[in-house]
């Protein structure tokens, strides 16, 4: 198998017994993605030579003896709204690019190559993340490695085409709505949005500081735990992250299903969706065991409440650029966002009020389950460009309502892994969801799932 | 929505843009008029749903 096709968890093991260089993954990683970004277009940014800096230092260390951490020599690639000490944070957009370079990179990148991975570049996203396609007007759409004429999904759209195109094994994406788990379906691999608070935003550009999460895709549960694993902990840097100990997730993948209750998102989470999401929806609760059908509370009311919390603040944080450069924007970003910018403040108010109320019956819920499992798309991934989305029958504006399942999901900032059933000849992906702080639940059920084949990232044709 | 509404929204963007300082092309304002069709749309839901005066929104601040 190449060296590109392993896995994180995979190259960390070579790479620390000594059968691997570190030197040699990066070079291949390089290699690989001088070969297949022209037609994936993931990366924005490509950081060679701080890479190659990085991968002899790992294997110096190696050389001397020295402790190398977990994902010794692990390639991975973050979205441009992550801080790369030396570029500017683009955000997806035109005007960021114009910044200073930043002078420090994001927390989390600091921590993943404080565990021994390596920086290799930023990723093509959504016009600051206000997003579910993965398409950018300004560095063109990221393509999906399974078919170069649909979509990533978005706006985490290189963060999932990188890893499903196996450009490296581990990228980091954000999730407001659902920009972790919409490109993890329709690109065919696994997304961690971790709880609202556990992973600090430090260093990383904002889209809806109520709403916003940091998270890892993968080709593996195993690497997102690791990756997650690397991650934890409080940050003072942003007011949202908690204070609360590290809970390793890593050493409890294999404790399998063993007393896990498990229930399945009925009524809304049913209507509008694809046969693929059905069959998909249908393995997963299969293979999981026992279950019942669940009712979530109020959950059109929770979509509505998010959206409307996301475009305000959205609208606010833009609105001094809206004012000087609109014409710098994306008009469909830009039109959202003045809109946002124009909403009642009441209904913003209503909405955070209602979030809490929605909080409360939630946790309720999961007095009688451990997790529930929804889907993750309303359908695989659309052709590039599609303007319209029909669900049972009615044909629905696209950028709108791809997120129709995620977005009551983040709302409340409950743990999420997004696994990839691998249909043919499109992947879809399924969410597997848990009380806050529980991303051990989460992760055992992908574990599981992975095990027996149920999820997998599939392959993408080879080119 | 009924032409009457169309132009109430229409206006509320004109409004907006003038309280908000934007200069808008008027190219621009359908699909702004659009979006904020959509978010008022969703924000009725919020709205109609009862919840007592003493309920905290979820935005608190912790001093």
């Amino acid at each position: 198998m190449a060296i590109t096709q392993l896995t994180a968890t995979e190259i960390a093991g070579a790479v620390a017994s000594g059968r691997l260089s570190a030197s040699t993954v990066i070079a291949d990683a390089l290699a690989r993605i001088g070969e297949r970004n022209p037609a994936l277009n993931a990366f924005t940014d490509v950081t060679a030579e701080r890479a190659i800096s990085r991968a002899e230092t790992v294997d110096a260390a190696i050389a001397s003896k020295k402790p190398v951490g977990p994902l010794a020599g692990v390639p991975f690639a973050v979205k441009n709204l992550f801080d790369i000490q030396g570029l500017p944070t683009r955000a997806g957009s035109k005007i960021n690019r114009e910044l200073a370079p930043a002078t420090r990179d994001a927390v989390l990148i600091e921590r993943l190559e404080a565990a021994g991975a390596i920086l290799v570049g930023a990723l093509n996203m959504g016009e600051y993340a206000y997003d579910f396609t993965g398409e950018n007007v300004h560095d063109g759409p990221s393509r999906n490695p399974h078919d170069l004429t649909r979509m990533t999904g978005g706006s985490s759209g290189g963060s999932g085409g990188a890893v499903a195109g196996d450009l490296v094994p581990l990228s980091l994406g954000s999730d407001t709505n659902g920009s972790i788990r919409v490109p993890a379906s329709f690109c065919g691999v696994f997304g961690l949005k971790p709880t609202y608070g556990r992973l600090p935003r430090t260093g990383s550009f904002p889209f809806v500081f109520s709403l916003d999460h940091l998270g890892p895709l993968a080709r593996s549960p195993r690497d997102l735990a690791l990756c997650y694993d690397a991650m934890q902990g409080f940050d003072a840097g942003d007011g949202a992250c908690v204070e609360r100990p590290a809970e390793p997730v890593t050493q409890q993948l294999s404790k399998g299903l063993s007393g896990l209750r498990v229930g399945v998102a009925g009524g809304y989470f049913r209507k509008g969706l694809s046969s693929e999401g059905a069959e998909a929806v249908a393995r997963v609760a299969k293979a999981l065991g026992p279950h019942r059908e669940l009712e979530l509370p109020e959950v059109a009311r929770a979509r509505a409440a998010a959206y409307v919390i996301s475009t305000t603040e959205g609208g606010s944080l833009h609105l001094d650029r809206l004012r000087k450069r609109p014409q710098d924007f994306d008009p469909a970003t830009r039109d959202r966002l003045i809109a946002g910018a124009m909403v009642p403040a009441p209904l913003v108010d209503k909405a955070q009020k209602f979030r809490r109320w929605y909080r409360a019956r939630m946790l309720e819920l999961f007095q009688s389950v451990d997790a529930i499992i929804a889907p993750a798309t309303p359908c695989v991934a659309p052709k590039l460009g599609e303007q319209t989305l029909t669900l049972d029958g009615v044909a629905m504006p696209l950028r709108a309502n791809v997120g129709v399942y995620t977005q009551p999901i983040s709302f409340i900032g409950l743990p999420v892994v997004a696994v990839p059933v691998p249909l043919s000849p499109l992947p879809i992906g399924v969410q597997i969801i848990a009380a806050p702080w529980r991303e051990d639940v989460v992760l055992r059920l992908a574990q599981h799932l992975a095990e027996t084949g149920i999820a997998a990232a599939p392959r993408p044709p080879s080119r | 929505m009924t032409t009457d509404n169309a132009d109430a929204l229409m206006n509320a963007v004109a409004a907006g843009a003038h309280m908000l300082d934007l200069t808008l092309d008027p190219a621009w304002l359908p699909s702004v008029r659009a979006n904020l069709e959509v978010s008022l749309r969703l924000g009725k839901l919020v709205d109609e749903f009862p919840l007592p005066d003493d309920h905290e929104p979820a935005s608190h601040f912790k001093a």
